[in-house]
């Protein structure tokens, strides 16, 4: 899939989880809905690209990304 | 209904009915009361709730008082003197409609004194009545007649020769329905009608006396403010207002009680037949959802169903650039299992995925989704309610515990507060606006929210919102965290509701988020385009004024936000104590029919039935044993996401049941340049719809005439669907005749012929499987259907009888949560190349993409989609009113015609898509909801300008779908027409 989609989608989904107060648990709650919602190839694709450097993603998403996604 | 207790002490009559008849018109509407009243009619002892008519109490009685002007959905009125009765101690022959039971009373309703009165009644009605019974439409369905039999009329004395009505001409303006005046007793049955049951008082008399007349406006029906809802046409006694379709066929046989397949209202109907011919299609008295009402879409667009559009014959195609192939079902169900075999070994399993729609039936739904699980391995099934009400089932999933509405349709008869927000009831859901009409003028409150003036707002007689918060498209967030600032910060939050049946911790949260200066009103005020003092009083109303209602619709959900105003809107009910009771909660309008239906049937990318995660491993070892098959634990792909990898070539194979993406869903070009990389494209409809042009496949579908299964509504009502014709999906090939299929059975053989067999004989058997692996329909069966008439899920050994309000004691999660909801603006922000938002909508008389509605004469009301501007921006722009403009935005260009109005606010436009040539979806772009990439139809940057010509799109679209059609032999002389 287009990587630019699949950032915009996990930015908006980092977006909605950047007012909680705990942003540990924010982490786990980004990471638990690309788990629960994202179809594997699209987990896939955005771990490859945060390993990459992840340009352009939103910081907690990345960190969800590295610490709690199931692939 | 049981408001009779009665005995026979007098006399013991042998048919004296112990139970209410639901087919009987009882004259006058039920009481409530809880008080009972006993008294003696025709030495008849009957005890009925205090209230009652004596009328109502006669018929209860099994004593039927002649009538004309009364019938039990209306008021009583007291005007045609049939119904007099004699009252032992009291003076005169008052009317047994307006007169109410009292305790002790002695009444007479047969004395030669009331026959004498009848008969010169009557007499007088029948010499300004022509006498062509026999010619007449209504004969044998006629009150009139039924009447004058009942009081013996044998001789009308005056003749004729006088003045009379019996050359009035008739009005046939309006495509359904004719008026004819010389046939009008002015009963008023028909404008207390139009005012108390649907609540659009577009019918008066006009005149006095001699000169009284039935008046729709000032010229005829078709001119006047009449919506077609046909409720006028129901109330009538006599063949004055009556359908066309009787007129031309005749009165019905026989009736079969069925759920209409328009809007999430869910109305029942009676299909009125003659053979396997529908006559006319009456709403059902005992509905749950609709109490006997209707709209124009259900009571008389069905004529699609019958339309020469439709096709009848499988088809099938190596590609979309070859004329279809007329086939065998054998053949096309062999042809499409076979590519689907074949791209499944070729490219693996995440290259196939199905669609259902919401126009499917639970039981159509269910296979389909199993089909995909069980035989492809893969959970790449979605439904359309992801383009719209996908945020519902997860931001209440997440609050509340359930995917699903908190109330009944009824309970906003207990509403002191109505809050509209994102929706327009008026127009997408009809019948119910007529109730929630009746509660407004009854005194309830109301406040709307919506970029643009509904209905509702100020358009509705005796209505006017308190409160319209105009906000611009893209900030219902902002909006409602607004509200619950002032909520909070005003002390209006009910803490010990909280407290006992919510997540403390998280309302701490929240309430701590909302308090921020940063989500007063005032400092959102600008973004929103509303006063602050606007939003504090519509939020002290919501959290003070009673018992206060959400209702809320795709102008909520069609955002990039939709999930985090779905959960605001659970935040904000459950901090002012509105859900678990009558006249509260949160309320989903549900676009179509089965949207509630194609969620709760697991046709979700990441859900099994029941709102179940695959990932759960009770829940799918559960379908795994009941399947016998090896299910996945991941997620699916979601229509977007099939979308996009077909895109990029590595998704192939698509199934897709009663569903139009082309036309439905945003960004037309990517959508049909996705369908083009497909290899296997299997579209099942009624008519050659948008997809259908771009597939491989067609199987002909059976309209919801010529099946059984089950809708759920809004209200998680779940309606039986009832075959009353057979399937007309035969086709003919070879000069054969094949049997026609229902839409599950197709779905089982394209099962069978990829090596899994489906083997049920019956959709109920199908229902039995989901009851039996579903809790939450544990105790739904077609057999209790068929004697409850329609059950609300859950119901199960808990509820057996169903569940009207949810969430009673606690929330089906345990305790509500609350969840913080930080308004981000979208990206889809105006600048000086797109200065203009563009908002979409509904209009009454379509549905949706409008493959059933434009097949109907419901096009007489909107025969082509146009667009809404303000004034000022058509100044701005030289647009004048019926100006052709072209609308650009990032993702297309399109031509529609321009309406100039004010109900749009100053750099907003608005349109409907129910005309695939209009491309509205076009325009659309692909941005979407966080949550659940629900499309953000809602909000559009634009550019519009005076235009001379379609835009490039639409010529290709001309051309394309011209010779589509002629593809599929619709067409002779479009087929001439190459493709390039």
């Amino acid at each position: 899939m287009d990587i630019q989609r699949l950032i915009s989608m996990a930015n908006q989904i980092g977006d909605f989880y950047e007012s909680y107060p705990n942003q540990s648990h924010a982490q786990q709650d980004i990471a638990g809905h690309l788990n629960k919602f994202w179809a594997l190839p699209m987990r896939k694709q955005i771990a490859e690209y945060v390993q990459q450097g992840g340009a352009g993603l939103h910081a907690q998403v990345a960190s969800a990304v590295k610490a709690h996604l199931h692939l | 209904m049981d408001d009779i207790k009665y005995s026979n002490t007098h006399h013991q009559h042998e048919h004296s009915r112990t139970n209410y008849d639901d087919q009987l018109d009882y004259g006058t509407p039920a009481s409530d009361s809880d008080v009972q009243v006993t008294l003696l009619i025709d030495d008849r002892e009957i005890t009925v709730p205090e209230g009652t008519s004596i009328m109502r109490a006669s018929i209860l009685a099994g004593i039927n008082v002649p009538k004309l002007c009364a019938t039990d959905s209306l008021e009583p009125f007291g005007s045609c003197r049939l119904c007099v009765v004699e009252i032992e101690g009291r003076r005169g022959y008052p009317a047994s409609c307006t007169t109410p039971v009292a305790e002790g009373l002695k009444v007479h309703t047969q004395t030669p004194k009331l026959a004498d009165i009848r008969r010169g009644t009557m007499e007088l009605y029948i010499s300004d009545h022509p006498l062509d019974c026999l010619t007449c439409a209504t004969n044998g369905d006629c009150e009139l007649q039924d009447m004058a039999g009942a009081v013996g009329l044998r001789e009308v004395r005056y003749g004729y020769a006088g003045e009379n009505h019996l050359k009035s001409v008739k009005d046939e303006s309006n495509p359904y329905f004719s008026f004819d005046p010389a046939k009008c007793i002015v009963c008023s049955r028909c404008v207390r009608a139009c005012e108390e049951t649907q609540g659009t008082f577009a019918l008066t008399i006009s005149g006095r006396g001699f000169e009284s007349k039935v008046a729709a406006g000032i010229a005829d029906f078709m001119d006047s403010e009449c919506v077609s809802c046909g409720a006028c046409v129901q109330a009538c006694p006599t063949a004055t207002l009556i359908e066309k379709t009787v007129i031309d066929h005749g009165v019905p046989e026989h009736r079969v009680t069925t759920t209409c397949a328009y809007c999430g209202v869910g109305c029942s109907f009676d299909a009125e037949m003659k053979g396997e011919e529908v006559v006319r299609m009456t709403p059902n008295k005992n509905g749950g959802a609709n109490h006997g009402h209707s709209c124009v879409k259900g009571r008389f667009a069905w004529g699609y169903a019958t339309h020469q559009d439709r096709i009848t014959t499988p088809m099938i195609r190596k590609s979309i650039k070859d004329p279809w192939q007329n086939v065998s079902w054998d053949e096309a169900i062999d042809y499409a299992a076979s590519e689907l075999a074949r791209i499944n070994q070729q490219y693996g399993k995440d290259a196939i995925g199905g669609i259902t729609s919401s126009r499917c039936t639970n039981e159509e739904v269910y296979v389909m989704q199993k089909l995909i699980r069980a035989v492809f391995g893969v959970n790449n099934v979605d439904t359309c309610a992801r383009v719209c009400h996908s945020p519902t089932g997860y931001g209440l999933k997440q609050t509340l515990g359930e995917s699903a509405g908190t109330q009944t349709f009824d309970s906003v008869m207990q509403s002191d507060v109505i809050f509209v927000i994102g929706a327009n009831p008026t127009d997408g859901h009809p019948v119910f606006a007529s109730q929630m009409k009746r509660r407004l003028r009854e005194g309830a409150k109301l406040i709307v929210a919506d970029p643009r003036e509904i209905d509702l707002v100020a358009n509705s007689p005796h209505i006017r919102a308190d409160y319209h918060l105009k906000l611009r498209p893209g900030s219902n967030v902002a909006l409602i965290s607004a509200l619950s600032h002032v909520i909070v910060t005003e002390g209006l939050v009910q803490e010990e509701y909280v407290k006992a049946r919510c997540e403390w911790d998280s309302f701490v949260e929240w309430r701590d988020f909302v308090a921020l200066d940063a989500n007063s009103p005032e400092s959102l005020a600008s973004e929103l385009g509303i006063k602050a003092e606007d939003i504090r009083a519509a939020a002290r109303l919501y959290a003070t004024g009673g018992n206060a209602a959400i209702y809320y619709g795709l102008g909520v959900t069609e955002h990039a936000q939709g999930s985090t105003t779905v959960m605001g809107i659970a935040n904000l009910a459950m901090a002012t104590g509105n859900v678990g009771r009558e006249g509260v909660g949160v309320n989903p309008l549900r676009g179509q029919n089965n949207v509630q239906g194609s969620c709760d049937m697991g046709s979700m990318p990441h859900e099994f039935p029941g709102y179940r995660h695959v990932s759960d491993d009770a829940t799918r070892a559960l379908f795994e044993t009941a399947w016998g098959r090896p299910l996945s634990k991941e997620p699916g792909m979601r229509i977007p996401n099939m979308l996009d990898f077909a895109a990029e070539g590595s998704f192939k194979a698509l199934y897709c049941v009663g569903e139009d993406i082309v036309q439905s869903d945003p960004n037309t070009q990517h959508v049909t340049h996705a369908l083009e990389q497909m290899e296997c494209v299997i579209v099942q409809d009624l008519f050659l719809n948008e997809t259908a042009m771009f597939a491989h496949v067609f199987f002909p579908g059976a309209s919801f005439l010529e099946k059984s299964g089950t809708f759920t509504n809004a209200e998680r009502r779940i309606s039986p669907v009832r075959r009353v014709m057979n399937p007309k999906n035969g086709g003919t090939i070879n000069g054969k005749q094949e049997a026609g299929y229902e839409d599950w059975e197709i779905t089982a053989k394209l099962s069978k012929a990829l090596g899994y067999d489906m083997n049920y004989h019956h959709a109920s058997e199908i229902m039995d499987e989901i009851a039996a692996l579903t809790p939450t329909f544990k105790g739904v069966s077609f057999k209790k259907l068929d004697e409850l008439g329609s059950i609300q899920w859950p119901c199960n050994d808990e509820a057996p009888l169903g569940t009207p309000t949810m969430h009673i004691d606690e929330f089906v999660r345990g305790k509500g949560k609350f969840f913080i909801t930080q308004y981000v603006p979208t990206t889809e922000k105006v600048n000086a190349k797109y200065p203009l938002i563009l908002t979409t909508g509904r209009i009454l008389s379509q549905y949706n993409v409008g493959a059933q509605t434009r097949r109907t004469k419901n096009v007489a009301w909107h025969a082509e989609d146009i667009v809404e501007i303000h004034p000022q921006d058509a100044d701005d722009r030289g647009i004048r009113d019926g100006d052709w403009i072209g609308i650009k935005s990032r993702a297309g260009e399109t031509v529609l015609r321009a309406k100039i109005s004010e109900r749009v606010q100053v750099g907003v436009i608005y349109t409907t898509f129910h005309h695939p040539e209009s491309g509205a979806n076009v325009i659309t772009t692909e941005n979407s909801d966080w949550a659940t990439n629900c499309p953000e139809f809602k909000v559009t940057a634009v550019q519009v300008t005076r235009v001379n010509q379609l835009s490039d799109w639409q010529k290709h679209y001309k051309t394309f779908s011209e010779a589509q059609l002629a593809y599929a032999g619709r067409d002779l002389e479009a087929a001439k027409i190459e493709l390039n």
